[in-house]
């Protein structure tokens, strides 16, 4: 059944494909970095005494967790333009909308993380005279984050996974790269296996190394 | 919001009798989906109150449709789920190296990738009479085939609960199985699956609630549940903000029923003298 | 009734029983005992073939447990066994505890399963907690359930794993008292116990291990009054101290 697999349309656009690649990767750096740093602040809001912030912070992660990624991707995508900022353009759309949502999952990792860390931890630290802020960010933050390290890794490869659905925009990612060569060029075969080893080949050398890690980290 | 945005809700409401929902767009033809919907918002349909078409029914459609596929791929999840889920922890290592491979496999690749392959590659690889029967024979297809995909998709990860689930479960409960003859598949059956399964429940929750999430991938390859319907009216209205909400609730509103049941079987399964798991 | 010959056992390269040989007679009740890591517990789950061994033999009722073709689950029916931390099944109650294995091994009705089971728990005197799950229980209340659930195979000789040593003190005696009760009956007993109290009272030998070797297989006698090795005359002054 492999007879006529042809590899020349994969050799010949590796360039398209390699563009589409960067595409993929830009959005999975962008919306970690974004996503981490917002999930930690909904996670510091949802961990607070204040209740309408840690309510409001609650609300958020409700509503993104419930909804579907493809409809985020919409909404931005759609709503952007309409409330006057075209100049964001589709990439940075998605962009956004990439962050807020998986911020959403970042929050809620991380709020368990700060969880694991025990109160006898708080409380040596606020014993030494720190603040409640300084022992937050020196005492439980360090501890929780080298804690969640293996979890947030494996949220960034189901992450990258993700990037892929920004082909309902028409975004170039990897995947849609190969689904334009695929339907131009008549080779749906060719394109989307190798579409699937490549991703399969990162996901698993990026979740081996997890794995690793989190051996490491397990004493 | 100072652009020229003319709210309307009443959209949410068009209804007409000989509507037919599921014709009104021709479903998405095999991998255009990337060039289609920038084309999409170029239409003009006038965005006042007047129904072109029977919105509500389209919406009304969508759900039925993502309850359908979700449910339905929900049953192949937990039945592969749990037998792959089993053999991760059983002694054969031929068995055992199947089902991670399963595992690994399915938990690799992008789920729209999957959509497409099972959609465009596999009736190519199969038999000639076999693929002429999935592609021309089988009435819905892209129907059949999102169910089958998510339901293998979610199937991997479902099988990893499984696995830690039983994998929690002292050693000594298999060896008291044993020691008074019962024979493996008895321990399974008696014994760990029980007790593994009332253990997951919260996460099996949550992988629930991603079928029903992730459904709306199957719109790729035409399949009109929510998501597809609600982003066609956008496309038809001009009207994002108010369909996108009702799309957005509606997702808000299945999210918490199955929450409500599964705490509800959490409740009534819950072994006593136990802790609740899943209760905060 | 219980043939143990030559057995020697490896997890990897690391040997957990050495060239171990003891037996046990009908009726006869066998104390083992020794420091933890010893390889008590391994060599009595050798008995019912919870763990495999690789050299040796080990024959119950003339069955050799090692044997490929033998029927496990049949020969384990036979055998009852305890385990350190009882290892009830926490979904279902006390009573639906000895009534599983009843119905799907021995093909019992689920009748003739209950007043069986309702005896044997009026035995251990737990009738009023037939309905109860193991987690509404005390840790001697669920050993007592897990005796009843084991007698209620009518079992030709029991194991006990260190059957007391995860209850608090002031539960051992009620569990104790169960398992003096069925060596007065005549139980073909191995006992993996520090209780030096009941073996002084019950065993006929007792068997002392270290480091996966039997170093002493004595009459009762003979092992509390004039133990030959140093390292059991050693075990013994410390565990007897408290």
């Amino acid at each position: 059944m492999f007879r006529d697999f042809d590899f020349q349309v994969i050799f010949g656009n590796l360039d398209i494909l390699w563009d589409g690649m960067l595409i993929t990767l830009l959005l999975t750096a962008v919306a970690i970095v974004g996503g981490i740093l917002l999930g930690t602040m909904l996670a510091l809001m949802r961990l607070s005494k204040f209740t309408p912030l840690s309510i409001l912070a609650g609300r958020y992660v409700d509503a993104f967790r419930s909804t579907p990624l493809i409809l985020v991707i919409f909404w931005f995508y759609f709503a952007m333009p309409i409330i006057g900022l075209q100049a964001i353009g589709g990439l940075g759309s998605v962009l956004i909308a990439f962050t807020l949502f998986e911020a959403a999952y970042y929050c809620e990792i991380i709020r368990a993380g700060i969880q694991s860390i025990t109160r006898a931890q708080i409380n040596a630290g606020l014993a030494v005279g720190l603040t409640q802020c300084q022992t937050m960010r020196f005492v439980v933050l360090p501890q929780a984050f080298r804690n969640m390290v293996p979890v947030l890794l494996t949220q960034a490869i189901v992450l990258f996974q993700d990037t892929s659905l920004v082909y309902v925009v028409g975004l170039k990612d990897f995947l849609t790269a190969a689904d334009l060569i695929a339907v131009r060029d008549n080779r749906v075969v060719e394109l989307y296996l190798t579409a699937a080893v490549v991703y399969f080949v990162l996901c698993i050398i990026a979740s081996l190394w997890v794995r690793k890690l989190k051996r490491g980290y397990a004493i | 919001m100072a652009m020229k945005y003319n709210w309307d809700w009443s959209i949410l409401l068009c209804r007409s009798p000989e509507a037919d929902p599921t014709g009104a767009v021709e479903p998405g033809t095999p991998g255009s989906g990337a060039t289609e919907f920038g084309g999409g918002m170029g239409q003009t349909f006038d965005t006042g109150a007047e129904c072109a078409q029977p919105y509500f029914d389209w919406i009304v459609s969508g759900l039925s449709w993502t309850v359908i596929v979700a449910c339905a791929a929900w049953v192949i999840t937990f039945s592969l789920g749990s037998v792959i889920g089993v053999s991760r922890t059983v002694e054969n290592k031929t068995v055992r190296a199947i089902a991670t491979a399963y595992v690994e496999m399915f938990r690799n690749v992008p789920l729209l990738l999957q959509m497409f392959i099972w959609f465009f590659v596999v009736p190519e690889l199969l038999p000639e009479d076999a693929g002429r029967w999935l592609k021309r024979e089988l009435p819905l297809p892209e129907y059949w085939t999102a169910i089958v995909c998510l339901g293998m998709y979610h199937a991997s990860r479902t099988a990893e609960q499984v696995r830690a689930g039983i994998e929690s479960i002292p050693r000594g409960q298999t060896h008291a199985g044993l020691a008074m003859g019962l024979t493996r598949t008895q321990v399974y059956r008696h014994v760990l699956l029980p007790v593994s399964y009332r253990i997951i429940i919260p996460p099996l929750t949550s992988d629930f609630m991603g079928i029903f999430k992730n459904s709306s991938v199957a719109l790729t390859i035409g399949v009109m549940e929510l998501t597809a319907q609600s982003r066609q009216i956008a496309e038809y209205t001009f009207n994002i903000f108010e369909v996108f909400t009702a799309a957005t609730v509606l997702y808000m509103m299945v999210t918490l029923i199955v929450v409500t049941i599964m705490r509800f079987v959490e409740a009534k399964v819950r072994i006593p003298g136990t802790i609740a798991l899943g209760g905060d | 009734m219980i043939e143990i010959d030559n057995v020697s056992k490896w997890y990897g390269d690391f040997q957990v029983l050495n060239d171990c040989s003891t037996g046990v007679g009908k009726g006869e009740v066998v104390v083992v005992c020794g420091p933890s890591g010893s390889g008590k517990s391994t060599l009595i789950k050798c008995v019912n073939g919870l763990e495999p061994f690789q050299e040796g033999k080990i024959t119950v009722d003339g069955v050799s447990v090692g044997d490929k073709s033998t029927n496990l689950p049949r020969l384990r029916s036979q055998i009852g066994m305890l385990f350190q931390n009882f290892e009830l099944f926490p979904h279902m109650t006390a009573l639906e505890n000895i009534c599983l294995a009843q119905t799907k091994v021995l093909d019992r009705s689920p009748d003739e399963a209950e007043e069986r089971g309702m005896k044997l728990l009026e035995r251990v005197d737990l009738v009023e907690h037939a309905h109860k799950h193991p987690a509404q229980l005390s840790g001697g209340q669920q050993q007592r359930v897990a005796i009843a659930r084991a007698l209620a195979m009518d079992p030709i000789a029991m194991l006990f794993d260190e059957p007391t040593s995860a209850l608090d003190p002031e539960m051992i005696n009620e569990v104790l008292d169960v398992m003096v009760e069925l060596a007065h009956e005549g139980m073909t007993m191995i006992v993996v116990t520090h209780e030096m109290g009941f073996a002084r009272k019950v065993a006929n030998r007792v068997v002392f291990m270290d480091e996966g070797s039997i170093i002493e297989d004595a009459d009762k006698e003979e092992f509390f009054g004039t133990p030959r090795s140093d390292r059991a005359q050693l075990f013994l002054s410390k565990i007897l101290e408290h």
